[in-house]
């Protein structure tokens, strides 16, 4: 067999590869001849071709067949041959057992060499792929090697050390007595992993911090004597004596100090005299100042030198250097709830930061400055947001309005303000906004009567102006047709728009036929058209025209409110004005009590309740019917509805709303003989069919929030559920934890029902919100499972607040309660799916 | 600590790697293209510090080759740049040009430095002790 090629000319072939499918054909051909080679016992050539291999093998090519070659050379006497043989073990050979079995030979052999190079490379594969067998089996060869007088051998020991400790923690106490003299040890090596491997005991076992406590005089000596020794030629980097020690010192004082007054105590002075003394015209000095700062945050320093450590952040912010600012911002965003103050003074700093050119420092200048939002730096804050909002990369958009909202609700210093503020935003970056920007606008108008002449004036304006965002026209159309009547107002501050109801119609009729409206937003117009019918006076003929032409409309919702409004006008004009009336004003979403179809009350529906409000419970009625739908899919169709849970209408899984809006028209065309609209029948299930007449507020049922018509009508049919709280006898208890996201169930049970009130409560301790929240449980088929719909669909971040939903468990016989969790939200807009099964109900349940 | 170190030429080429975690060889391949991309991709006004998966990602340009480093989160950023360069430096004492052809110097220079994913040495005299002595022992 001709001698191998050399490992030059192997790279060299490669690299002249063409395509991606010539590299693999050589390197089939190389790795077909490395293998005859092996085959063949080659000892000469052995060396040479797992040095190829190992150049394959990071090209990404599989490599494993070399595994046996490396032990081979690891067991031949030739230190050359060895050390291509602990390379290749170090970078081929995986956990897999039985070859490590045959290398702990080996390196036993090696450990006890008298050569300090071979010891040297026996230690160091022995760091990096030591697995648990081995560290049992090696412990005390590397412990004897530990107490060395060679510095070489005794740097790589501990490091191997810190491996066995991570792979075996109770191997710990065998190291443990030699660290004293590791941390005193002049060497700056073996010092260094003295530390390391002092830093990963803390880590691994905290009970051994309080051992290692009694040594932070000694490691607060070492820094001192770095910070204050002058130039050290061995260890310099641009004038600093050995940055990587002071780094990983700090970081091990960070650990010792946490939450301990004493220690902490200890260490402030030479935390000063390394932020005082550090020299920052270069990199690796702001580097330690950065290690200072974290420990000073870390531990109970003093105040004085926790504003220190905020004013060396503050003097990072205004650094030229990008990657300084770039932790400066980040050690911000980790202290700004510990030093809220601290940090408020350099907001200008973190303004000025949305203007970077990194996109990096401008994502986390943003999350910084929402952070920093509150009640007395709202106006200022929320004008610099907007101008960042107008000019911020696409991707940021969605964060920075959804931000604004939460801080506008939040903070705002009026409702005038607050109103302002979010149709600044609708007319800015209208199309970015969350679906729940909507119905929360409408509602803060709804809820501040005074301002909805103003609101409605300033939206219809807005609306002149463009009409291609969404959001924003939506509200402006449910406004529109709600305060219509407003518009010809005269308003002290701003100038008249002197419109004519025309001009109205005009917009409206601009949005119902323009190619940028959604079919929803044409919904909103619509109806805004219909309600205008009461409001307007001299258009009556051009509404009944418009509403006219959306009988034959080839949207099936347009169509079937074109149909309803149409028959409203022809075969109930009596009711018209009373059906068209100003929508009530809408609880809060935050209302304590969630939607119930008053199911628990056996109660039907009072026969004489006015016709609006029966058509509240109806269109109410999507979101727990939807659940159970939904519900259907993880029982895989088991679940019948329970005819007792639900005495209001039976949830029929497949009907749409357009269904109970048949029933509604029914009722109304009682004893009239042409009006029944025949389109309704070919009506497909659609999903989310808004509101016929308060303009659609509820369009997205797990958009939450606008639940309050029920709410009053449910007042009227079941009030003693108004008050039920979620305190009864049984203990709540905690159904899923991961990722940040925790449920909780508190139960509620009268005694002798076997329904039982589930109030699920999700809290986020992420820092970063999670949206689109969808809660679904299963249950045995014995039991029956009812969904009432959530209170939202964004768990807030850092636990700040809450999503609720209340379950109900019909249990007729009393078996023990199982169930069955699927959780999906999302995290920065990547989808979360989480599944989980709860077991542990209290008894009695 | 480190997670593992790559040595990157402009093309996307990986020149060195070294992993201190073990890794399944196509999650390796794929995971190395996606982050030489990123860190390709990125231009020089944005902060050579990336956010990946669970782990930080720290890169350092010289010439045509991209260091690039993966650490715990809660490593610093700022040393580890610092100790890219020592790593550079050091590389560049030993080798005069270049270091393509010695991947197994280069390994073992890696091995002095690095163990385990913890640094065990900065200074350039020990690094590189070792390795001199291997050199000199054909020609004694």
């Amino acid at each position: 067999m001709p001698a191998p090629g050399k490992l030059r000319d192997l790279i060299r072939t490669i690299r002249a590869a063409r395509t991606a499918a010539d590299e693999r054909s050589v390197i089939s051909k190389e790795c077909a001849s490395i293998r005859d080679s092996f085959r063949e016992e080659d000892n000469d050539f052995r060396c040479r071709n797992v040095a190829k291999l190992l150049y394959i093998h990071m090209l990404g090519y599989p490599a494993h067949f070399g595994q046996l070659e490396c032990l081979k050379l690891i067991a031949s006497p030739k230190f050359t041959d060895k050390r291509i043989g602990y390379l290749g073990a170090m970078l081929l050979l995986d956990e897999r057992q039985d070859v490590h079995l045959l290398v702990t030979n080996s390196l036993k052999n090696d450990l006890s060499h008298t050569n300090q190079f071979v010891v040297g490379l026996a230690l160091c594969s022995l760091g990096n792929i030591c697995s648990q067998e081995m560290s049992r089996d090696l412990a005390g060869e590397v412990e004897k090697l530990l107490k060395s007088t060679n510095s070489y051998l005794r740097k790589k020991a501990a490091l191997c050390a810190v491996r066995i400790v991570r792979k075996v923690p109770e191997l710990m106490e065998v190291f443990v007595p030699t660290t004293r003299s590791l941390l005193t040890e002049r060497n700056h090596g073996v010092l260094v992993c003295g530390v390391s491997l002092v830093t990963e005991m803390c880590r691994v076992n905290p009970e051994t911090l309080s051992h290692f406590r009694r040594h932070v005089p000694t490691l607060v000596k070492t820094l001192k004597n770095l910070v204050m020794s002058g130039y050290s030629p061995e260890h310099d980097v641009s004038g600093i004596s050995d940055p990587f020690i002071q780094v990983k010192v700090l970081r091990l004082l960070r650990m010792l100090g946490k939450d301990e007054e004493s220690v902490s105590e200890q260490m402030n002075d030479v935390l000063a005299q390394v932020a005082t003394n550090t020299e920052t015209s270069k990199n690796v000095g702001n580097a330690i100042l950065y290690e200072t700062v974290l420990t000073i945050m870390d531990t109970k320093s003093e105040s004085g030198l926790r504003v220190l450590a905020i004013n060396i952040l503050g003097r990072f912010l205004l650094n030229n250097d990008k990657n300084i600012r770039y932790v400066a911002l980040n050690t911000l965003l980790k202290t700004v709830h510990a030093d809220y103050n601290a940090v408020q003074r350099h907001r200008t700093t973190i303004l000025d930061c949305l203007k970077d050119p990194d996109i990096s420092i401008r994502r986390r200048a943003m999350e910084l400055s929402f952070a920093l939002i509150n009640a007395s730096n709202i106006r200022g804050m929320m004008k610099e947001l907007l101008t960042f909002l107008v000019k911020t990369d696409v991707e940021f958009k969605s964060y920075v309005t959804s931000n604004i909202f939460l801080a506008a609700e939040k903070h705002s210093p009026n409702k005038r303000w607050h109103i302002d503020t979010m149709m600044k935003v609708l007319t800015t970056a209208g199309n970015f906004v969350r679906d729940d920007t909507v119905p929360s606008l409408i509602h803060l108008v709804s809820t501040s009567s005074e301002l909805q002449g103003y609101a409605v004036q300033r939206l219809f304006k807005a609306m002149q102006n463009d009409i291609s965002q969404q959001p924003l026209v939506q509200v402006g159309s449910w406004c529109c047709g709600e305060y219509g009547d407003q518009l010809f107002v005269e308003s002290e501050e701003d100038e008249a728009l002197n419109l004519t109801e025309n001009d109205v119609l005009d917009v409206l009729e601009s949005i119902l036929y323009s190619t940028h409206s959604t079919p929803t937003t044409k919904e909103y117009a619509l109806t805004a058209v219909m309600k205008l019918s009461t409001r307007f006076t001299v258009t009556m003929e051009r509404i009944k025209n418009i509403i006219n032409q959306f009988e034959v409309n080839m949207d099936v919702e347009l169509q079937q409110r074109g149909v309803e409004f149409g028959s409203l006008f022809k075969n109930h004009d009596s009711m018209r004005s009373a059906l068209l009336e100003k929508m009530p004003v809408m609880e809060s979403k935050l209302a304590p009590e969630p939607v119930t179809n008053g199911e628990v009350s056996t109660q039907p529906t009072p026969p004489t309740q006015p016709v609006i409000e029966t058509k509240e419970v109806v269109v109410e009625q999507k979101p727990p019917k939807q659940a159970s739908e939904t519900l259907l899919d993880l029982l895989g169709g088991g679940s019948q509805p329970e005819p007792t849970l639900a005495p209001v209408q039976p949830p029929a899984p497949a009907a749409s709303s357009g269904g109970d809006l048949l029933d509604l028209l029914g009722g109304l065309d009682l004893g009239s003989t042409n009006a029944g609209p025949p389109p309704m029948n070919m009506m497909a299930p659609s999903p989310a069919v808004p509101n016929l007449l308060d303009g659609g507020g509820l369009l997205n049922p797990a958009g939450g929030g606008m639940q309050a018509p029920l709410q009053m009508n449910h007042e009227q049919i079941a009030p003693q559920n108004q008050n039920q709280d979620f305190s009864s006898g049984f203990p709540s208890m905690t159904a899923f934890e991961n990722n940040g996201l925790k449920v909780t169930f508190a139960f509620d049970k009268a005694p002798g029902n076997h329904v039982v009130s589930i109030m699920v409560t999700a809290t986020n301790s992420l820092a970063i919100p999670m949206t689109d929240f969808v809660f679904q449980a299963a249950v045995p088929k014995t039991f029956q499972l009812q969904l009432q719909s959530p209170s939202g669909n964004i768990v807030p971040p850092n636990n700040s607040g809450t999503v609720n939903q209340e379950v109900k468990v019909a249990n007729p016989q009393q078996q023990p309660l199982r169930m069955r969790l699927k959780l999906m939200y999302k995290v920065n807009g990547a989808p979360v799916n989480e599944q989980g099964e709860v077991n542990s109900f209290p008894p009695g349940l | 600590m480190l997670k593992f170190l790559l040595l990157v030429n402009k093309q996307g080429h990986t020149r060195v790697s070294q992993y201190y975690e073990h890794m399944e060889l196509e999650e390796r391949t794929n995971m190395e293209a996606e982050i030489t991309r990123k860190c390709l991709a990125r231009s020089d006004d944005q902060c050579p510090f990336m956010e990946f998966k669970n782990f930080k990602v720290i890169y350092r340009r010289y010439a045509s080759l991209l260091f690039i480093v993966g650490v715990d989160s809660d490593e610093n950023e700022l040393s580890i740049l610092e100790f890219i360069h020592n790593l550079v430096e050091t590389l560049d004492r030993y080798f005069s040009s270049v270091i393509m052809f010695n991947l197994d110097k280069v390994h073992m220079i890696l091995d002095e430095m690095i163990m385990n994913g913890q640094i065990v040495e900065t200074n350039k005299n020990r690094i590189l002790a070792p390795i001199s002595v291997l050199d000199e022992k054909p020609t004694s």
